[in-house]
């Protein structure tokens, strides 16, 4: 039975934290994830939940901790922002070459420079080459669905890799908003006991983690990274199938809103596509076919299936939340651009940046950009790549 | 399209602006609305302004942005009114509520020209007289609700008791003055 509440983004992830009970959480404090191990470290004081709770002195002792306390054979993770990533950058890696299930909550804020501590996906898409699964949430009821899929996904044998879970800081993170919560029996059934099959603390099977491993061997490494982020497209549709049953609620790579028969659509990450949808349904009613792909999981990415939902659109505009400052574009940009050039799709693409540092995006906003995606479509405009919404004047 | 009824409060760190808009979207989840309750968090110090808003409704809200058009403006603390465009983007068929001991006729002339409601409330007086200390987001919340027609009044106080009792369990001596400060602004707002 679902549990109808009222709670933040940071206040969902925690309640999952402690309906799954992990075994260990090493955290450091960083805005706006703060609350999450805060939250966590009073239920585990209040005696609800019996996770040993680390406190460290850095992010890159949190990360350090969890990998160790995953490698030993505990179902482990942390959580943070931004600069607190920056500083597990080290660490990130080994998590993912060491296959490790852990799970990272992340609360996406902007990296410093210019100190900043609003939200845009600066943190988390400088990490996407890390080898870590990478899935984004619009709101809070996301944010905590998608923390008890994590483990499912990241424990399965023909994946093993860690996960992040992330959401936007202070839009969704601090923003007190209706949700549905799953029973707590239901989500330990559904999220199961943890029973690694190589782990530290085995005494029957010694082994080693993280070893030296030159080239003879270190290619291969990757190459199994590589085979594992492949293997975990089908894991998490799977996944998302079961959680289905139990929830009723149905997520799978990317959601689409009236993106079937749309001719102008966007593609976005996180809680701006709630506003897009409203700007959508506003465009509909006057008669503009206007549509939404909104990407849930960005690491494995799912190229093909993108490039299938959107090869029947006119015009197309990919929004980016973090610079890369690539001549290509932001990361979301590069790659589905990449993705319609492989699958032959004869869409015109931009992609525009917005949202940058907690800079404000509206409905007018979005459905400013759906006018611009019909002046290309008909000629009027020239596609302007790379272009900045929002930006003062 | 405006399902919503959207709220802006201003107020200045440490005055329980945040703390009002968050209650604010406890008391309509609890009659069965969907809500929404935010901060913008610029610079966080003691006194500095500040801004929070609230969408309600009877369909869930998607939209996270911040509020531009409000149908409701809820301001805390007065002296905001000569640095900050309180009614900036204020629907004229909505209203304004001003924390002051000061009648209407003085206010006025700092509000732009606003054509809509403007409500005032000394929520000052009514804090001391009830809790003996200036906590202004207790009788703040109750005008907003009467004024936007939120809820009926006792359901409104029924609610709140029981969000009270929670929010204060460690504090109970302080659950009487908050719910005679709700009662006072309810029947005190002009």
């Amino acid at each position: 039975m679902s549990i109808r509440e009222r709670m933040s983004g940071n206040e969902a992830v925690a309640f999952g934290i402690k309906q799954v009970n992990p075994d260990v959480m090493p955290a450091f404090p960083i805005t706006p994830s703060t609350e999450i191990p805060q939250m966590v470290s009073t239920f585990i004081a209040n005696g609800e939940i019996d996770t040993e709770f680390i406190p460290v002195e850095s992010e890159h002792s949190s990360m350090s901790a969890t990998i160790g306390a995953s490698a030993a054979g505990a179902r482990a993770l942390t959580a943070t922002s931004s600069c607190g990533l920056a500083f597990m950058w080290e660490e990130l890696y080994i998590a993912a070459s060491d296959r490790l299930p852990l799970v990272l909550c992340l609360v996406n804020r902007a990296l410093t420079g210019p100190i900043n501590i609003n939200c845009d996906h600066s943190d988390s898409m400088g990490a996407r080459d890390s080898g870590w699964l990478q899935v984004y949430a619009e709101n809070n009821q996301e944010a905590y669905d998608n923390f008890l899929m994590a483990y499912r996904v990241t424990e399965h044998k023909d994946v093993k890799l860690p996960m992040m879970v992330c959401q936007d800081g202070f839009i969704t993170s601090h923003a007190v908003e209706n949700i549905n919560l799953l029973e707590t029996e239901t989500v330990r059934k559904f999220v199961g006991n943890y029973e690694p099959e190589n782990y530290l603390l085995n005494s029957d099977m010694p082994m080693a983690i993280g070893p030296y491993a030159n080239s003879p061997f270190y290619m291969e490494t990757k190459m199994n990274q590589r085979l594992a982020m492949k293997n975990a497209k089908k894991v998490i549709l799977d996944v998302c199938n079961e959680f289905a049953e139990i929830s009723g609620r149905h997520y799978g790579f990317f959601e689409e809103y009236q993106l079937s028969d749309a001719d102008y659509a966007l593609v976005m990450i996180g809680s701006a596509a709630g506003t897009t949808k409203d700007a959508i349904d506003n465009l509909r009613e006057a008669g503009i076919k206007a549509g939404l792909l909104k990407i849930r999981v960005f690491r494995p990415f799912p190229d093909e299936e993108i490039a299938a939902a959107l090869k029947h659109v006119k015009v197309v505009a990919i929004m980016d939340r973090s610079e890369g400052f690539s001549a290509t574009g932001g990361p979301i940009g590069a790659e589905v651009k990449a993705a319609l050039y492989d699958a032959g799709a004869d869409v015109i693409a931009v992609n525009y940046f917005y949202g940058i540092g907690g800079r404000d995006y509206t409905v007018e906003d979005a459905e400013a950009i759906y006018q611009e995606l019909i002046e290309i479509g008909n000629g009027t405009k020239k596609p302007e790549q790379f272009k900045y919404i929002g930006l003062r004047k | 399209m405006k399902k919503h009824i959207e709220i802006r409060w201003h107020g200045r760190g440490g005055q329980g602006a945040k703390t009002a808009a968050l209650l604010l979207a406890d008391v309509a989840f609890n009659t069965g609305m969907y809500v929404q309750g935010f901060p913008e968090y610029g610079p966080e110090r003691m006194g500095a302004p500040i801004t929070a808003y609230n969408r309600i409704g009877d369909t869930p809200i998607r939209a996270h942005s911040n509020i531009y058009t409000p149908d409701y403006v809820v301001v805390v603390d007065e002296t905001l009114l000569h640095t900050v465009d309180v009614t900036n983007g204020l629907k004229e068929d909505g209203a304004i509520i001003i924390n002051t001991d000061k009648p209407k006729e003085e206010i006025l002339p700092l509000l732009n020209g606003y054509k809509g409601g403007v409500h005032t409330i000394d929520a000052r007086r009514i804090s001391i007289e009830a809790l003996g200390k200036y906590f202004p987001n207790s009788p703040m919340l109750a005008a907003i609700v009467k004024v936007a027609n939120i809820m009926k009044e006792d359901e409104f106080l029924s609610q709140m008791e029981a969000s009270y009792q929670h929010k204060f369990a460690k504090k109970p001596e302080v659950i009487e003055g908050n719910m005679k400060a709700l009662k006072m602004a309810f029947s005190e707002v002009q």
